[in-house]
């Protein structure tokens, strides 16, 4: 226990991006306003491009409440649970490269959503009853809890980082290769699991948008309470333990608001890339704050770069619609090259 | 005696003409040349399975792809493997004369490596499946590919002509599933406005596009298609249920088998064009 158990790089990153730190709070100011910006400009893109729909018309009306809004809010929502889950996996994991799918979630959830596909192939009536109210959402969910939980038993637990990294890494290798395998004897379900594994936030409704409202809500609250916890485990674990911190009732706490979060965003929107891995990075790059601020400036981020994919994705080839995950990881990926060029690591 | 030398100087005669019996140029502009018509062959696509058993050379065939299931004969044939990931070893050990499969497949050049005749073609739209129907006749060395050729556009032509004046012009939209439809430009696009669909999916957006599910909503298509995998997701899209085809209920959920009719480019066209009319009538329900 007094082992560091894992040899991982310090997540404050030392080096000075700017003389004058900008504080935290008008780093939030920045995003809450570009999150508004952006809503506005996602109820004004659709099918046809740019095309703001404030005739009033019965049609305009419904396609802005009931498919552009909760769209946009629910691309949102799921970038910040992603923003979130990646900066608590960051600190919990005290690793600079760790992301919200370390714990098998994202390859549980397509494996949940592949089996579904199935089934409903096989019964295409039964569609009506169970699997109707389960729905590819809830199987992808269901998928991820399980994956977790199977990380978790192969860990025996939270308490050892590095076997749950080691246990995460090994349970997404078997469950991305147990779903290759269905789709490889069920080659139908082909063209659908494409959409979930590219991600897509095409489908969301007022549903999706109220459940991950309340998910994100309960996440940040948690993940916030935890913050001094990360702080002092920025320090070592064994300073961790010194400074009176119950490690383990943290670490359950934070595994659960990391696996609840991402099993949630991953079943709604799919496979997102990216987005978990590059918020704190983003945050870091531009304050140095402790997790208290960490933590929601990430989840603001992520649901700020969600957004701008959403809206990217559905203005860039209008009618048609890139594949969300794609521009992320495009995007986040560009960034990234970015960044190492000009700071060589 | 005189009888025998006759024979002899005939087949003798024949001989050098039958040493290029069979001369075709496949999708991929490859030659092929067979001294005789091919008598062992193996289909790697299900549209080209059909195509052959079509033209009344089912026969012929010693193996085919595991999706192939139509005629029921091909469903006794080995069946050698997907599409990209057909066993190599399972098809030299059937010995073919020649194997015919799409000019993309990965298998293409593993093949030919091997020594095997191989035949690439592209199915795609009604003009390939014209031109597919005509290089395999050619191959077979069988008449009748314009036949059936004419044959599938009567019965698409009859189909049509089933369908009641006031049901023209029915505005359709046709999902492929995951949010992918098919165009205008499809095969499935071209047989639906032959019968008198009318696509709210344009095809200069190509074949299959993945649309804005907002578009649907604006194009209000009278008739949804899709495969009865959707039948339960589908109508619970965000904003879906203003549609008027999922408010009237007129959604026609394709089952696997009519689906595989629909979607493979082949000799069951006629049969396809039926569906959608069956559909378009109100005679096919899925249940929203």
């Amino acid at each position: 226990m007094k082992r560091e158990a894992a040899p991982a790089m310090p997540i404050t990153s030392e080096e000075a991006v700017d003389p004058a730190p900008r504080s935290p709070l008008s780093v939030a100011l920045v995003l809450v306003a570009a999150t508004l910006l952006l809503l506005a400009v996602g109820t004004a893109v659709g099918s046809l491009g740019w095309e703001p729909l404030w005739s009033g018309a019965d049609t305009a009306n419904a396609i802005l409440w009931e498919i552009r809004l909760p769209r946009s809010m629910g691309a949102w929502l799921a970038g910040a649970l992603l923003g979130l889950a990646g900066a608590v996996a960051q600190g919990l994991f005290r690793n600079p490269l760790a992301d919200p799918y370390l714990l098998g979630s994202a390859t549980g959830a397509a494996f949940g959503v592949a089996v579904m596909l199935v089934l409903i192939g096989v019964t295409p009536m039964a569609a009506g009853g169970w699997v109707a109210r389960l729905g590819l959402t809830g199987a992808g969910f269901v998928g991820a809890v399980v994956a977790v939980l199977v990380t978790l038993g192969l860990a025996r637990g939270v308490q050892h980082t590095l076997r749950l990294l080691l246990a995460g890494v090994i349970v997404g290798m078997l469950f991305g290769a147990l779903s290759a395998l269905v789709m490889f004897r069920v080659p139908d379900i082909l063209r659908s699991m494409q959409a979930f594994l590219l991600g897509t936030t095409g489908f969301l409704g007022w549903g999706s948008v109220g459940l991950l409202g309340v998910l994100f809500a309960l996440s940040v609250l948690v993940a916030v309470g935890f913050s001094p916890a990360l702080d002092a485990l920025a320090l070592g674990e064994s300073t961790a333990i010194s400074l009176g911190i119950p490690l383990p009732k943290v670490r359950v706490g934070l595994v659960g608001v990391m696996a609840l979060a991402t099993g949630a965003a991953v079943a709604q929107v799919g496979l997102i890339a990216f987005i978990g891995l590059l918020a704190p990075h983003l945050i870091r790059a531009a304050v140095k704050p402790t997790h208290r601020w960490l933590l929601p400036l990430a989840a603001l981020a992520g649901g700020v770069l969600l957004l701008a994919a959403d809206v990217l994705a559905r203005w860039l080839l209008a009618p048609q619609e890139l594949p969300v995950g794609v521009l992320t990881a495009i995007l986040g990926g560009g960034y990234l090259l970015w960044l190492m060029h000009r700071r060589p690591l | 005696m005189k009888a025998w030398l006759v024979a002899l100087a005939v087949a003798a005669c024949l001989a050098p003409l039958h040493a290029t019996a069979v001369q075709v140029v496949d999708d991929r502009g490859r030659t092929i040349e067979l001294r005789e018509p091919p008598r062992r062959i193996v289909t790697l696509l299900p549209s080209l399975t059909e195509t052959v058993c079509e033209l009344g050379a089912c026969d012929r065939l010693v193996g085919v792809d595991n999706f192939s299931n139509w005629p029921d004969r091909v469903l006794r044939l080995p069946h050698v493997g997907g599409l990209d990931d057909a066993s190599i070893e399972q098809i030299v050990a059937l010995k073919p004369d020649i194997v015919l499969l799409s000019a993309t497949s990965r298998a293409l050049g593993r093949l030919e490596g091997l020594g095997l005749r191989v035949m690439g073609l592209e199915l795609k739209t009604l003009a390939d499946v014209r031109r597919g129907l005509g290089k395999v006749g050619q191959l077979l060395d069988v008449p009748g590919a314009e036949q059936v050729w004419s044959r599938i556009n009567e019965e698409v032509d009859a189909a049509a002509r089933t369908l009641p004046a006031k049901l023209r012009g029915t505005t359709v939209y046709y999902e492929v599933g995951g949010g992918y439809a098919a165009s205008e430009s499809s095969h499935i696009g071209e047989i639906l406005s032959r019968v008198g669909g009318a696509n709210v999916v344009p095809g200069n957006l190509g074949t299959v596009p993945k649309l804005n599910p907002e578009f649907v909503v604006r194009a209000d298509p009278q008739v949804i298609m899709f495969s009865d995998r959707n039948v339960a997701e589908l109508p619970t899209r965000p904003g879906w249920s203003r549609i008027r085809a999922v408010r009237e209920g007129r959604l026609c959920a394709f089952t696997a088998a009519q689906g595989d009719v629909i979607v493979r480019p082949g000799p069951r066209l006629g049969e396809s064009a039926r569906l959608m009319v069956q559909c378009l009538k109100g005679e096919l329900k899925g249940r929203p």
